[in-house]
């Protein structure tokens, strides 16, 4: 048979096997945390989704912690690393014991692993709702949070060489190569993306700035895409797909050159979420370049995947499982088709800022990750716990209710995104926007966005079927702690040769090589970055620019944390259709002061880069009462209410703390100005609330000064003016 | 544009890492077989009372 076939060890027949067992147990509670946490950041999800239809629904209406700037972080986070996050840990606690034939390293890793990571994803679920930020997309968790994650991280790759080097299997299979893969470059992404300087217990700011803290947060953002969601997915695929089809993969050659291809190009994809911004030019090329040529080593591994079915397509007929994986594959082969497509600039002028990137990255998360983890679910729950899925006509439900889910939910948006944009670039004969006002063409699509609430209920009503399959499976079956299990060694301790004793160290060595190199990568980033952001990326290249006021500062901080980024850009294209709307094209000057940056990837409101410019510039009372009710002033917004940010007062504590935070990071604010700042601020809130007062002719508005409200009047008045001529 | 830099030295040193890893999975045999991994992990380590294996697959 096969499996007795080895050709590191033909001598050994079976003599000196040894037993030993599989941990299922670490494997059930990843399993059992994936699908809690994927239904619980689904119905997140699926709130935000009504929040944009039904802004004044009294469910969240005026609550700060459900408002959607708060919780679409909250949604984002839980989808990737509580919802991914622990379905990779699941399938790769199964998958690497037996790809090794080892037991894992340390039972204690794994537990600290497990709850480590339960326990970052509940400090996500209280922190974001209360808005600590960091404002940067997909790793807006706070700098304490980042250390926990990154170490938790290293318990995990701790683990998971150390089970690598005790391994009794020689060859490294495919999938494991996809685990060491992401576990490294995710640590890279991770360290860098989240240098920050803190200022307070749960605040800090970027160390990077403008362009280059875009370029450092797209350069971690599409690599989270790559590394989190994708390679350690593709991991699991090469296991679980072939393990439930009963097929050897379609080509193992195949499989071994989509690692190594979608390696090396994958980490330079990053700047195709800058196409058209004020990066430079020739790093947004570099994006493009490595995203096309991304197209070859994703779509071999996606065919390798399907082809692995040849000759077993009758079973995709009957077995659910299969059916998720098929769907699961297809959706990774079309997101990896469009994600080229997108970065080409042409189509990304089109695209980007509006619902086909939700479209685009739902394709990903909900067929890619989603079906491929209820994949996994359905065909590892009933092993670990012996016995039969409880029933096969449920899961075939769960699986067509969540296709036509999917379907539901990106088509609309694919169409919603298409028809926005142009309402964006229409001109008539004489030259003027068609669209001018920026709300007519959010009205146009609200009922695709009903639709995409539509499919998010039924991909959610599949989760809750499929959970419920599950229990009924585990109450009939009876749970496997610890498989046993018994494989031959790979080296022979007792030999003290000195051949034998290099074999072992050649083979310890890629492993050892990874976690030394990453060290020093860690080391030398940090030494070449420090002196570099510090002294040099601050000196503004654009004299007129000057660093924000302390009450400015303040507002900017007030819109970090409300997360007003999740649905307003701040990067005027160089398009016409832009700068009719909005003025001057943004200059990557403009940007030098801005820890961190506020770009932001979404037009669900209109761009607010040339806010106070006397092109867009809208009065004081203005922006109070748009932020007490939004449909005040501009009927028909989706926009939810800011009350809060009228009741509650600004706090001053943290000021002169920021000031210096900003000085260290070489904003050039005078020596010693951080006393002086809390004057500054207050002379110039009292300004802002005496300007809404008489506006509003309403004297008992003048209290407003100490409100949080006129802190982000003042960052919005500031938005965009310093290059104005007209300035003084 | 200094953080380019450093990302490019950053990429530049993972890229080497793992050419490194993948001139060694070559030269120590990784890749020498391309045919016995792929079906090696349809094949469970049940224990054996026997020599002879049972390729069960439950």
């Amino acid at each position: 048979m096969i499996s007795t076939v080895r050709t590191d060890d033909p001598s050994s027949s079976g003599a000196s096997l040894e037993r030993f067992s599989y941990d299922n147990t670490i494997v059930k509670y990843f399993a059992i945390a994936t699908a809690f946490w994927g239904l619980a950041g689904m119905l997140v999800g699926l709130i935000v989704a009504l929040e944009m239809v039904l802004p004044e629904l009294f469910l969240w209406d005026g609550i700060p912690i459900l408002s959607f700037g708060r919780v679409r972080p909250l949604h984002t986070n839980a989808a990737i690393f509580a919802f991914v996050g622990n379905g990779i840990y699941m399938g790769v606690y199964y998958s690497l014991q037996r790809l090794c034939k080892a037991r894992m390293w340390s039972d204690r890793a794994s537990w600290i692993h497990f709850w480590g990571w339960q326990l970052i994803i509940l400090s996500a679920l209280i922190s974001l709702p209360m808005g600590f930020s960091t404002g940067k997309e997909y790793a807006e968790l706070e700098w304490p949070i980042d250390i926990a994650i990154a170490l938790i991280w290293i318990v995990f790759g701790l683990n998971m060489f150390m089970t690598i080097f005790k391994r009794r299997e020689k060859h490294l299979y495919v999938a494991i190569w996809f685990y060491i893969g992401t576990w490294v470059t995710v640590t890279v992404l991770h360290v860098v993306n989240s240098l920050e300087l803190p200022y307070s217990m749960m605040h800090s700011y970027s160390i990077f700035a403008g362009v280059q803290d875009a370029l450092v947060q797209w350069w971690y953002g599409h690599n989270a895409v790559a590394f989190f969601l994708t390679t350690p997915y593709l991991g699991l695929m090469y296991y679980f797909i072939p393990k439930a089809a009963n097929r050897p993969v379609y080509s193992y050659r195949l499989s071994i050159v989509h690692f190594w291809a979608l390696i090396f190009i994958y980490i330079w994809a990053g700047p195709h979420h800058l196409l058209y911004t004020a990066l430079p030019d020739w790093a947004q090329s570099l994006g493009t370049v490595f995203s096309l040529m991304l197209i070859a080593p994703s779509w071999g591994g996606m065919l390798n995947g399907l082809l692995t079915l040849r000759g077993a397509w009758d079973k995709v007929r009957t077995d659910p499982v299969l059916k998720f994986m098929v769907v699961a594959v297809t959706a990774y082969g079309m997101a990896t088709f469009e994600g080229p497509l997108l970065s080409i600039k042409t189509f990304n002028a089109i695209t980007h800022f509006t619902d086909w990137t939700i479209g685009h990255v739902h394709v990903g998360t909900l067929g890619w990750n989603g079906f491929l983890t209820f994949g996994v679910l359905y065909w590892l729950m009933p092993r670990l716990w012996r016995t039969k899925l409880h029933s096969i006509k449920l899961a075939n439900f769960h699986f067509w209710i969540g296709t036509l889910g999917i379907f539901f939910y990106c088509v609309p948006l694919y169409w919603a995104g298409l028809t926005q944009s142009l309402m964006w670039k229409e001109f008539d004969g004489d030259g003027f926007l068609v669209y001018k006002n920026f709300l007519e063409t959010v009205v146009q699509i609200l009922p695709m966005y009903w639709m995409r609430a539509l499919g998010g209920t039924l991909y959610i009503i599949g989760v809750f079927v499929m959970i419920y399959n599950i229990i009924r499976t585990t109450q009939a079956g009876d749970f496997l702690a610890n498989e046993e299990a018994e494989a031959a060694p790979l080296v022979k301790e007792e030999k003290s040769g000195n051949k034998e004793y290099w074999h072992k160290r050649i083979e310890r060595k890629p492993a050892q090589m990874l976690f030394w190199a990453l060290i020093l990568i860690l080391i030398g980033g940090i030494v070449e970055m420090v002196p570099t952001f510090m002294v040099q990326s601050n000196v503004p290249t654009i004299a007129s620019v000057q660093p924000y006021t302390p009450l400015e500062l303040e507002g900017r901080d007030l819109y970090i944390r409300e997360g007003c980024a999740t649905c307003h850009s701040q990067m005027v294209r160089p398009f016409r259709s832009e700068s009719e709307r909005y003025g001057e094209y943004s200059k990557a000057g403009e940007f030098v002061y801005d820890h961190p940056f506020q770009w932001g990837s979404k037009r669900t409101g209109p761009d607010l880069a040339r806010e106070g410019t006397p092109k867009l510039k809208k009065s004081d009372a203005w922006h109070y009462q748009h932020m007490l009710d939004p449909r005040s002033t501009s009927a028909g917004s989706i926009m939810p209410s800011y009350e809060w940010l009228i009741e509650n007062r600004l706090d001053l504590s943290m000021t002169a703390d920021k000031i210096e935070a900003m000085q260290t990071l070489g904003v050039p604010y005078p020596e010693g100005y951080a006393e002086k700042a809390t004057d500054d601020l207050r002379k110039q809130a009292e300004e802002i609330a005496n300007n809404i007062a008489s506006e509003l002719e309403e004297e008992e508005l003048k209290a407003l000064k100490d409100r949080e409200v006129v802190a982000i009047i003042a960052y919005l008045q500031r938005l965009g003016t310093d290059i104005m001529v007209d300035k003084k | 544009m200094s953080s380019i830099f450093v990302l490019i030295i950053l990429g530049f040193i993972v890229a080497v890492a793992f050419l490194a890893a993948c001139i060694w999975a070559i030269r120590s045999g990784q890749f020498e077989d391309a045919y016995t991994p792929a079906m090696r992990i349809l094949f469970d380590d049940k224990i054996t009372s026997t020599e002879k294996t049972d390729s069960q697959h439950d």
